[in-house]
C-alpha cells in the first residue's frame, strides 16, 4: 500500500490507525443519525443493548459473526495474493446449493454424523467451483477478477433462481424454496448444544458453524503463515513478478488461492442452510458476502482481526435490528450505511489520518527525548 | 400468439430504447472515469442515489427538473468522495466504489424513512413533475402513413427528454474524448499518467474532473430511473443497472459507440426476457427468463476471457498515480 514515509510503532499502524479509522466511520454515522431527527447516543445505547444484553442478543450477533467470520477470511485470503474477490456473494450462494443438494439427496438415508462432513465439503466444494472459473481467467486469460466475480454474482443469482423456481420448489408450493430437510440434516444449534451438558440459554439461530468457523480461521493461520504454500501466496502478493522468478508458480497460486476463498465463502451456506432455514432458498446470502470485504478490511486480512471484527459486525447487525424496532425512525438499513463507512475509512482512506499521526508521534518522542537528555 | 408481428417488433425496440437509457448514461460516466485511469464500481451507486435524489426534491418542490439538479449534485458529490479517497489518497479504487454502493443502498433507505415515513420509497409524483413522454414534430400527421409513420410515431417519437439527452451524451462523450485537447489529455493520463505529468499537466485534475463528468452523468441516469421510467424512488430501483453498464462499457472496449451498442444490446435482451415470460417459442420451447437475464454477464465474462476478440482496459486504469519526489 502507501511507502510509509516516516517508520511508526507496529502498534500504531495495526491498531491505532485502524480505530481511528473506525472512530471517524462511527461519528459519521452519529451525525447521520443527527441529522435525521434521532438521539445519536440513545440509539448507540439501545444498539449495544440489542446485541449484547441478553443471551439471545449474544446468540444474534455470534449468528451473524459465523457468516462474516467465513467470507471475511475468503476476501482475506485473497487479498494475501493480491486478489480481490468481490464474488463472495455468488460463492456463498452456490455454497448454499452444495449443502441443500446433499442434504435433499441423503436425509432419508444417512444419519446425521456422515451428513455434517458431507455437506461440509459440499458447501466449500460448489463455493470453489463457482470461484474457478474467474480465477481461471485471471490467471491464464488475464481477465480482472474483480470483474468476472462481480458478474458471476449476478449470473449466480439468477442460476439460483430458475433453479429453485423450476427444480428445487416443493411440488404444490407457490413460494421457490425447497422442501424442509428432516430433523436429522439439521446443525445443532448452540442451544441444544448447551442444553446437554446442562446450561440453558435462549433460543437463537446459533449453531455448531460457529464453532466450524472458528475452526477455519485457525486453519487459515497455519495456511498463510506457517506452511509452504502460505508463503508462495504471499510472495504472489507482494510482487507476481518476484515470486516468478523465485521458481514459484504464480498460475497455480492464484487458482489455490480462490479456490481456497471461494471454499471458505460457500460455507456461510452451512450456517445458514444446515443450521438455520433448513431448506434452501432465495436470498439466503443477503449481503453478507459484501460484508466479509468489510470484515476483512478492518481485521487486517489476520483471523484474530477478522473474528474480532466479524462480532463487531454481527453487534451491528443485531443492534442495528433491534434499534429498528425501538426506533423506528432509523431504519434497519443504517447498518448499511455505517458498514460501508467503514469500508470506506478503513479500506480507502487507509492512510488519510497517517501524516497527522506521524507529526504527533514526532513531537511525543522529541519532547520525550529531551526530557531524557 | 403473433410474436413476429411488425408492431410486436416495434414494441421490444422501443421498450430497448427506454431500458437502455439509463445503461447509457451510467457507461459513459464509466468511460469517463476508466479512461482517466479511475475504476469505477460506484457507478450502481451513483444511479441509485441519483434515483433517490431526483424523487425525494421533484416529490417536494414538484418540479422535475429541480430534481435533476439535485440528482447531479448528489453525483457530483459522490464522486468528489471517490476521487477524494482514490485520487488525492491513491487509495484502493474498487474498495472506495464498493463503500459508495453500500453506503448509498442503505441511506437512501434511512433518509426515505427518515423524511417521507415509508420503508424505502418516496411518494408518488404527478405527471407534471416527472419527465413525460413527447411527441416528436408532426407525429398525428405522419403516423398515419404505413410503416414510415409506425417507426416515427412508435420508435422515434413519444420518449421522454432523457432518453433524447442520453443519444446526445454518447455524441458529446465521442466528441469530448475524440476531438478535443481535453480528451486526448484524458485518455493519455489513463494510459501513460507520468508522460502527461512530465508534459507539466495535473494529472490529478484531469482525473478529477473525468470522475465529475462521470458523477453528472450517473446524476441524470438516476433521474430517468425514479421520475421518468417510474413515478417514485423505491428501494434498491437501480437493481444492478449500474453493473450492467459497467459490463456494456467493457463490452463496447472502453468506447462510447460501441459502448452504446453493449447498452441496446442488453437492454434488448431484458426487454426479450420480460417479453418471452411464459412465452414457448416455435421449435425451441421456453426459454428460461432467468437465463436471458443472466446472459449481460455471460457475454462479458465471455469477452473478457479474450475467447471472442479482446477487450483491453486503458493501461494506467485502476493504479493511483504517485508523483516522483
Amino acid at each position: 500500500m502507501n511507502q510509509a514515509s516516516k517508520p511508526l510503532p507496529v502498534w500504531i499502524d495495526i491498531v491505532v490507525i485502524p480505530l481511528i479509522n473506525l472512530m471517524l466511520a462511527l461519528s459519521v454515522s452519529i451525525v447521520i443519525i443527527y441529522l435525521i431527527g434521532a438521539n445519536p447516543f440513545e440509539a448507540i445505547k439501545l444498539m449495544i443493548q440489542g446485541a449484547f444484553g441478553s443471551s439471545e442478543g449474544v446468540g444474534y450477533t455470534l449468528y451473524y459473526a459465523t457468516n462474516f467470520i467465513f467470507t471475511g477470511l475468503a476476501v482475506a485470503i485473497a487479498f494475501h495474493s493480491m486478489l480481490f474477490n468481490i464474488g463472495g456473494e455468488g460463492q456463498a450462494y452456490i455454497g448454499g446449493l452444495g449443502v441443500a443438494v446433499v442434504l435433499l439427496a441423503f436425509d432419508h438415508y444417512l444419519p446425521a454424523w456422515m451428513l455434517v462432513p458431507m455437506a461440509l465439503m459440499a458447501s466449500m466444494v460448489f463455493g470453489a467451483a463457482w470461484a474457478a472459473i474467474p480465477a481461471y481467467l485471471q490467471a491464464y486469460r488475464g481477465s480482472h477478477i474483480v470483474i468476472t466475480t462481480i458478474m458471476f454474482n449476478f449470473i449466480a443469482a439468477n442460476l439460483m433462481v430458475y433453479l429453485l423456481v423450476n427444480i428445487f420448489i416443493e411440488p404444490g408450493s407457490m413460494t421457490p424454496q425447497s422442501r424442509p430437510f428432516l430433523d436429522n440434516a439439521w446443525l445443532p444449534s448452540m442451544q441444544a448444544i448447551f442444553a446437554d451438558i446442562g446450561i440453558k440459554i435462549s433460543e437463537s439461530p446459533l449453531n455448531l458453524s460457529f464453532i466450524f468457523a472458528l475452526i477455519a480461521s485457525f486453519f487459515v493461520w497455519i495456511y498463510v503463515w506457517h506452511t509452504r504454500w502460505g508463503y508462495e501466496m504471499r510472495s504472489v502478493g507482494f510482487s507476481e513478478q518476484a515470486a516468478s522468478y523465485a521458481g514459484i508458480k504464480t498460475k497455480r497460486v492464484v487458482m489455490i488461492t480462490m479456490l481456497i476463498s471461494g471454499g471458505l465463502a460457500g460455507l456461510v451456506g452451512i450456517n445458514e442452510i444446515m443450521g438455520v432455514q433448513h431448506k434452501l432458498m432465495l436470498d439466503f446470502v443477503a449481503g453478507y458476502g459484501f460484508t466479509g470485504i468489510a470484515v476483512a478490511l478492518m481485521g487486517r486480512n489476520h483471523p484474530v482481526g477478522i473474528i474480532m471484527a466479524s462480532i463487531l459486525f454481527g453487534a451491528l447487525f443485531q443492534g442495528g435490528a433491534e434499534l429498528a424496532f425501538d426506533m423506528p425512525i432509523i431504519s434497519k438499513e443504517m447498518v448499511f450505511v455505517i458498514q460501508g463507512l467503514i469500508i470506506l475509512f478503513s479500506g480507502a482512506l487507509t492512510y488519510m489520518s497517517r501524516p497527522w499521526i506521524e507529526k504527533l508521534f514526532c513531537v511525543f518522542y522529541q519532547t520525550r527525548n529531551l526530557r531524557e537528555i | 400468439m403473433d410474436f413476429f408481428s411488425f408492431n410486436e417488433i416495434l414494441s421490444i425496440f422501443s421498450a430497448t430504447i427506454r431500458i437502455s437509457t439509463p445503461l447509457i448514461f451510467a457507461a459513459m460516466a464509466g468511460i469517463f472515469s476508466e479512461r482517466s485511469g479511475v475504476v469505477d464500481i460506484g457507478l450502481e451507486g451513483k444511479l441509485l442515489a441519483g434515483a433517490f435524489a431526483s424523487a425525494s426534491v421533484a416529490a417536494v418542490t414538484h418540479s422535475a427538473w429541480l430534481g435533476l439538479g439535485a440528482a447531479i449534485v448528489i453525483g457530483l458529490i459522490l464522486s468528489l468522495i471517490h476521487g477524494f479517497a482514490s485520487i488525492t489518497h491513491k487509495g484502493d479504487q474498487v474498495v472506495s466504489g464498493v463503500a459508495i454502493n453500500i453506503i448509498v443502498s442503505g441511506l437512501t433507505v434511512v433518509l426515505g424513512m427518515a423524511w417521507f415515513h415509508r420503508s424505502g420509497q418516496t411518494p408518488t409524483l404527478p405527471n407534471d413533475a416527472r419527465f413525460m413522454p413527447i411527441n416528436l414534430y408532426g407525429v398525428d400527421t405522419i403516423s398515419n402513413i404505413p410503416i414510415i409513420g409506425d417507426i416515427y410515431s412508435k420508435l422515434l417519437s413519444g420518449y421522454n427528454l432523457l432518453v433524447y439527452v442520453s443519444f446526445a451524451a454518447v455524441a458529446l462523450t465521442y466528441w469530448t474524448l475524440f476531438k478535443t485537447r481535453f480528451g486526448l489529455r484524458l485518455r493519455a493520463v489513463g494510459e501513460n499518467p507520468k508522460a502527461v505529468d512530465t508534459a507539466g499537466i495535473s494529472v490529478n485534475l484531469l482525473r478529477y474532473k473525468a470522475v465529475l463528468i462521470g458523477g453528472i452523468l450517473t446524476g441524470i441516469g438516476g433521474t430517468y430511473i425514479s421520475i421518468a421510467q417510474n413515478a417514485s424512488f423505491i428501494k434498491d430501483m437501480s437493481a444492478g443497472q449500474g453493473y450492467i453498464a459497467l459490463a456494456a462499457m467493457i463490452f463496447g472496449k472502453w468506447k462510447p459507440i460501441p459502448a452504446m451498442f453493449s447498452c441496446f444490446l442488453f437492454g434488448f435482451l431484458e426487454a426479450l426476457s420480460m417479453r418471452l415470460q411464459g412465452v414457448s417459442l416455435p421449435l425451441i420451447g421456453e426459454v428460461p427468463v432467468q437465463l436471458i437475464q443472466a446472459s449481460p454477464y455471460i457475454l462479458t465474462v465471455i469477452l473478457l476471457a479474450g475467447f471472442v476478440g479482446r477487450a483491453i482496459a486503458p493501461k494506467a486504469d485502476g493504479i493511483p498515480y504517485i508523483k516522483e519526489r
